[in-house]
């Protein structure tokens, strides 16, 4: 069934979106990701003008997002004392990175840095988790494995302390805040909801459990894809509810078939199939930069 | 696009003496297409006759060519280069207009049809319907981008060229169907209609078809544009409202 989307301006099969939609939504709800890092690029690949396509999946994470929180708000899985500060750090960074983005659009080669950022980031967050969760499964295949004890770094003589009861720390509010604006940065450079960072940072910066960081990460990505849906729609007009409405019936689906298979596998296995999906992106961005495109052209609107 | 019917009025007579005697009268199945949610393209039919005055001289084959343009706007055409290993945007080429959507349709191969100066006067084959001014300053091979820009719509379906499209029967009827895409933006779209003789151009014709979103589009596209931040607001609470139906849902399901 063909729908037109009013924003977009293309007409497009509605199961389509569905699907991709339902796919990218049990992704979400399994790894606390937003999905946009897979999403956007799929978007482009139906034909979705770029524009649109970043800032109609911002809406349609906060959907896919909510929906997974308040899977795992019932299993109190959520540090919410640590989310709040991570949000506020993600907020003060998202704004910084509109302002950074806005500054090398100016100079051209914003698209460049985007896709080399996406590289970088995936491939070393990627290869670090991959890595250390391997480790992790061979451990506790080992039956004297004893449990590590965790390790006091500079991060624990740091002020200004709080107990993170849900998390079982108690630490500054300094890294999780610091965290907070690194990843709001990004992802406001990167048009996503920065999950894929903020999981890796939570669990081997901060120290958090794996169970707690899903939801907690989840719990920030509402407010900060809101936040950027907001500032698309008035500034850019580029959200297209018809087409966020598509792909959010099939990701809030998603999340909670997704949330029940992530509480069925072991933390490991779930940060293994991460790393994976991850490096998987990765890969598939490094060739398109590598290798010859087909058509060399490519057809922009003009901004001026 | 006004000045161009006045200076085919003013021009077609002087450059060909036959011009006056022979005048196309045309109209469309449809002076309107609404783009409505379900929209997945309209078919427009062409249909004309050829009023004739005394003396007509008939040594040359009577032949048509139809045009139908969307509102053009100004694009940049980018190509890619290998730096270091990676392709990246190196060259950009500003074109100053080009139409969403052209078709020609023509009652014979396109250049037997008319001749490359009416076809420069009237701006018709899609490389003239195409407006380049400053390409040089930017580019050593402004040519390559515009033809870029031309193969990646022709890919598309945007740009539609169907040599034989139109049917002239006995010199009198003239008729044709052009498909009109879903992708389509809105505004008056151009339909140009000439009758060649000797590749010369006889008689123009000119009428268009305003293309408007309706209903849900209508109300959805305005809201954007006019009220982004209840717009903004709208499209949030639309998408908290599902997450939380999905959640309710499956604990239903899922006690």
């Amino acid at each position: 069934m063909q729908i037109y989307l009013p924003i977009a301006e293309v007409s497009v099969n509605a199961f389509l979106l569905l699907g991709l939609g339902g796919i990218v939504g049990v992704l979400s709800g399994m790894f606390g990701v937003g999905g946009g890092f897979l999403m956007t690029p799929l978007l482009f690949f139906i034909g979705i003008p770029p524009a649109v396509a970043v800032a109609t999946e911002a809406n349609q994470i906060v959907a896919s997002s909510f929906s997974g929180v308040l899977a795992h708000l019932r299993r109190k899985s959520v540090d919410l004392r640590m989310g709040t500060v991570l949000l506020i750090g993600g907020l003060v960074g998202a704004a910084l990175g509109v302002v950074i983005f806005n500054y090398l659009k100016s100079l051209g080669q914003v698209d460049l840095l985007v896709k080399l950022c996406y590289v970088v980031f995936l491939g070393v967050v990627g290869s670090l988790m991959f890595v250390e969760s391997l480790n992790a499964i061979r451990k506790s295949r080992q039956p004297q494995a004893r449990p590590t004890r965790r390790k006091h770094t500079a991060i624990h003589a740091l002020p200004f302390k709080m107990r993170f009861r849900v998390s079982g720390l108690y630490i500054s509010v300094i890294p999780p805040l610091l965290v907070g604006l690194v990843v709001g940065i990004l992802a406001a450079i990167m048009g996503v909801g920065g999950g894929f960072i903020m999981v890796p940072a939570m669990i081997y910066l901060l120290g958090m459990p794996t169970k707690v960081v899903v939801g907690t990460s989840l719990f920030q990505i509402i407010f900060v894809t809101g936040f950027t849906t907001l500032l698309h729609a008035t500034t850019n007009f580029t959200v297209d509810v018809v087409l966020a409405v598509l792909l959010l019936v099939g990701g809030v689906i998603g999340a909670q078939i997704g949330t029940v298979i992530g509480a069925r596998l072991k933390a490991e296995q779930l940060r293994v199939l991460l790393a994976a999906m991850v490096l998987l992106v990765c890969g598939k961005l490094a060739f398109d930069l590598l290798v010859m495109p087909t058509e060399l052209y490519s057809i922009g609107e003009a901004g001026h | 696009m006004r000045w161009l019917a006045l200076i085919a009025l003013i021009a077609a007579p002087l450059a060909s003496p036959v011009a006056a005697q022979e005048e196309i009268v045309a109209d469309l199945s449809q002076n309107e297409v609404a783009i409505t949610t379900t929209f997945t393209g309209s078919e427009i039919l062409i249909f004309g006759a050829v009023k004739r005055g005394a003396e007509v001289d008939e040594t040359y084959p009577l032949h048509a060519l139809i045009t139908v343009a969307a509102p053009s706007a100004p694009v940049v055409v980018r190509k890619k280069d290998r730096v270091a290993g990676i392709w990246v945007n190196t060259e950009e080429v500003h074109i100053d207009s080009a139409p969403a959507f052209y078709a020609i349709e023509t009652s014979a191969a396109f250049a037997d049809t008319i001749s490359d100066t009416e076809d420069l006067r009237y701006r018709i084959s899609t490389d003239r319907a195409i407006r380049v001014v400053g390409a040089a300053e930017e580019s050593d091979h402004p040519e390559d981008f515009q033809e870029a820009l031309t193969r990646i719509r022709q890919t598309q379906g945007a740009y539609v060229v169907d040599e034989g499209g139109v049917t002239v029967t006995d010199e009198v009827l003239i008729r044709s169907s052009v498909g009109l895409p879903a992708n389509l933006v809105e505004g008056d779209y151009e339909v140009r209609i000439f009758l060649t003789r000797n590749r010369e151009v006889v008689s123009t014709f000119e009428t268009s078809i305003a293309v408007n979103k309706v209903g849900l589009e209508r109300f959805l596209f305005s809201l954007s544009r006019e009220r982004p931040l209840i717009y903004g607001l709208m499209a949030i609470a639309i998408a908290i409202a599902a997450g939380w139906l999905a959640s309710a849902a499956f604990r239903v399901l899922r006690p």
